[in-house]
């Protein structure tokens, strides 16, 4: 039996499309630096990338807070369960109408695909990108008077882990839009993501997340 | 629920306009409205020479006012006999080669070749008088010394061409003596506008259109500016003038900088003043030089020689630079150029008068500029440079000292008998280095850096000009990576590629799906 929802809180929200607005200016500002393109004219593209880059940290310093204060961080604890289903649903199952092989509930919004690929986004290519991002901004030419063992010869390394995160999160990006599609309806995902609210069967059923047990478990053993 | 977006979209704008309003600083405003009061107060002439009875006579040489400025401001001539204005040459470091006596007496430039043999036309530029020979001259009588070259203020004395450094004949000695004060642009432009025999033919950045400037041509000496004379920057006491040409030093010292006034930090914008480790103020400052007359870019001697019914002649272009003279050869000029661009720590090489070349087959550079993207005393500078053909002594592998200029036909001088072998046969014996007979012509090249003629702040470079792919000013400088210029082709290929893939897999399955559900349908 379906029944709505309430499984996006408002930060949550919030938090999803302020990352997704920071991840698109970022990007659109950071090929331009990049040599990518020109639109906002190098100067300005640099000003904005920057500021939209400590506005983007600054969220992702609240997502963290929230994140372990709300517990919802166990949503991305990898898990191989059910991870082949997945991929065959993908491959195989999506074409034939056949049902998705997790069920999404509020204590367990991911399948395990999901959870991979987001946890791979958060400590990875996020990582890398604030990392580099902030060394790309305080790094500072060697100069007399400094330690050398400080130094950083070249901003050369710096700039090319930039690009090849930035390249992957685009890359993520056109995959998560059309993935978006792929909920019970097309823009069910969609609309849940807006109101908060979607259409689930059994979310807070009895049988509550095998999957969230599961991790658990891990989480004990 | 809503009641937590509102505020929490409001803490981000917060934070956002917090960050873009800390980070600009407007330093640069007050630092440049101290200087500007500093510089409107145009010096006063505290003494009035009209009205010493030791200058209301006649002179009838012009040592009798050397004589006469000595005797009040004793000290004085010794301070300019330890110049470089007078010794033509000053010690130096100089790379791989230790310390040496650097200067017009021996070092080589690829316009008028050397002075040496050719003092009494060279000599005009000389802050003395009676040099007929850098040899024979008497660097220890102060009444050689020219003071009114670069203390006259009535802008009536001129040297006479040819004679040595004396004074035009013409010249009202009494009436400079009377008129003499600090030294302006004129006293200066006479000789740093006209290096190398005519205007801008040497530096580029430093020409007739100096003497009085707009501030479009320089920001600094525009008349309708701040109206800054040479000596303003080139800060002087005793004598020593603090600045330096590469075509003659070498060591990374007394140079006049942007900074000593502006400091390291003068922009609002931090990214921008981070530049300035790396980045010579000069490098966005100064985008075009030559922005009145055209400058010498290339001097062909190899042609020079040739003569119509006997004669020597000359070609001009539209704009009446000399393209051809059979003295000298073929000319290119270049007008509203884009500088080059060379990392540069200070310090230069150079070739000495009977240097042996040992590789013939490229260019070889008169003044090579030191530095690299590693040395942390270096930085991008703009440079201006002149490529030649200068007579060679293939056998002996020497760049030739001929002798250019004599007063009368036959003492072998190019200037007058137009043979190649005797002018150099007479310059070699006279710097007492060995000539084969022989004379080929060898492609040199010279690098002035270009410090002048800095644009106003609206017509800097702009970060795209070097920040971009293609034509970028800074596309010669290939040892660091520049962001917008520098990629690494396999990251930028494989970067690609995902994108490409991604979207073909979302093409490929969202078409499948398309297809499949149209299909199930169908089947209801």
């Amino acid at each position: 039996m379906k029944q709505k929802v309430y499984i996006y809180r408002s930060f949550e929200r919030f938090w999803h499309w302020m990352q997704a607005l920071s991840i698109f200016f970022l990007a659109a500002t950071g090929f331009e630096i990049h040599g990518s393109f020109t639109f906002f004219g190098y100067q300005n593209a640099v000003k904005y990338h920057n500021i939209a880059a400590y506005t983007f940290i600054v969220l992702i310093v609240f997502a963290i807070f929230w994140h372990f204060t709300t517990g919802e961080w166990r949503q991305y604890l990898p898990t191989t369960k059910h991870l082949k289903a997945q991929i065959n649903f993908y491959l195989i199952g999506i074409f034939q109408n056949a049902p998705h092989p997790t069920k999404k509930t509020v204590l367990s919004k991911l399948n395990p695909l999901q959870k991979l690929t987001y946890l791979a986004l958060k400590i990875l290519v996020i990582p890398t990108m604030v990392i580099s991002g902030l060394l790309y901004m305080f790094y500072r030419y060697p100069q007399k008077g400094m330690i050398e063992g400080l130094n950083i010869g070249t901003i050369e390394v710096i700039a090319l882990f930039h690009t090849a995160a930035a390249f992957l999160l685009v890359a993520f990006i056109i995959v998560h839009l059309y993935l978006m599609t792929t909920g019970s309806t097309i823009t069910s995902n969609l609309k849940a993501m807006i109101t908060g609210y979607e259409e689930l069967e059994d979310a807070h059923g009895n049988h509550e997340s095998e999957n969230l047990k599961n991790d658990k478990k891990e989480v004990e053993a | 629920m809503k009641k937590i977006v509102i505020p929490l979209v409001l803490i981000g704008l917060v934070i956002i306009s917090a960050i873009s309003f800390l980070t600009s600083k407007g330093t640069e405003q007050t630092k440049l409205m101290v200087l500007k009061e500093q510089f409107d107060k145009k010096a006063v002439q505290h003494v009035d020479h009209t009205q010493f009875t030791e200058l209301k006579k006649k002179f009838t040489s012009p040592r009798q006012v050397t004589e006469a400025c000595i005797a009040c401001h004793n000290g004085r001539a010794q301070e300019i006999m330890q110049s470089n204005h007078w010794n033509w040459e000053k010690a130096e470091y100089v790379k791989d080669r230790g310390i040496v006596y650097l200067g017009k007496k021996n070092a080589i430039n690829n316009f008028c070749i050397g002075t040496e043999g050719n003092e009494m036309s060279c000599a005009k530029c000389h802050v003395g008088y009676g040099m007929s020979s850098s040899k024979d001259f008497n660097y220890q009588d102060e009444s050689n010394i020219d003071c009114l070259v670069c203390h006259d203020n009535s802008e009536t004395y001129a040297k006479a061409q040819e004679k040595g450094g004396a004074p035009d004949p013409s010249v009202d000695l009494a009436n400079v003596a009377q008129h003499v004060g600090k030294p302006k642009r004129s006293n200066c432009g006479v000789c740093h506008f006209f290096g190398g025999g005519g205007n801008n033919v040497k530096h580029g950045d430093l020409e007739k259109s100096m003497f009085e400037p707009t501030k479009t041509v320089d920001v600094h000496m525009g008349t309708d500016g701040m109206n800054l004379q040479c000596v303003d920057c080139h800060k002087t006491e005793n004598h020593m003038i603090s600045g330096k040409m590469y075509s003659l030093s070498s060591m990374n010292r007394n140079r006049t900088l942007c900074e000593d006034c502006h400091t390291e930090s003068p922009h609002d914008d931090a990214i921008l003043n981070k530049h300035t480790l790396k980045v010579a103020c000069q490098t966005c400052h100064i985008p075009t030089y030559a922005k009145v007359n055209a400058t010498k870019l290339a001097w062909d001697w190899s042609t020079a020689g040739k003569l119509k019914d006997g004669k020597p002649y000359e070609i001009d272009d539209a704009a009446g630079n000399h393209t051809y003279l059979s003295i000298k050869g073929n000319f290119t000029w270049g007008k509203n150029l884009k500088p080059d661009y060379v990392w540069f720590n200070g310090t230069a090489g150079h070739y000495l008068l009977g240097d042996k070349v040992a590789d013939t087959t490229k260019p070889l550079v008169l003044n090579p500029l030191y530095g690299s993207y590693n040395d942390v005393d270096s930085k991008i500078i703009p440079v201006k440079i002149h490529r030649a053909r200068q007579p060679f002594d293939p056998v002996n592998k020497i760049i030739i000292q001929p002798k250019l200029y004599a007063e009368k036909v036959g003492e072998g001088a190019l200037w007058k008998d137009f043979n190649w072998e005797t002018a150099s046969e007479v310059g070699m014996k006279d710097v007492n280095l060995p000539f084969s007979g022989k004379v080929s012509f060898l492609k040199t090249e010279m690098y002035w850096p270009v410090n002048h003629m800095v644009s106003k702040k609206e017509n800097t470079v702009k970060c795209n000009e070097c920040h971009t792919r293609n034509n970028s000013r800074l596309a010669g400088l290939n040892d660091f990576y520049m962001p917008a210029r520098d990629y690494s082709p396999f990251i930028e290929t494989a970067g690609k590629l995902v994108l490409l893939l991604s979207f073909l897999l979302v093409l490929i399955h969202g078409g499948f799906r398309f297809f499949s559900s149209r299909k199930m349908k169908k089947r209801g």
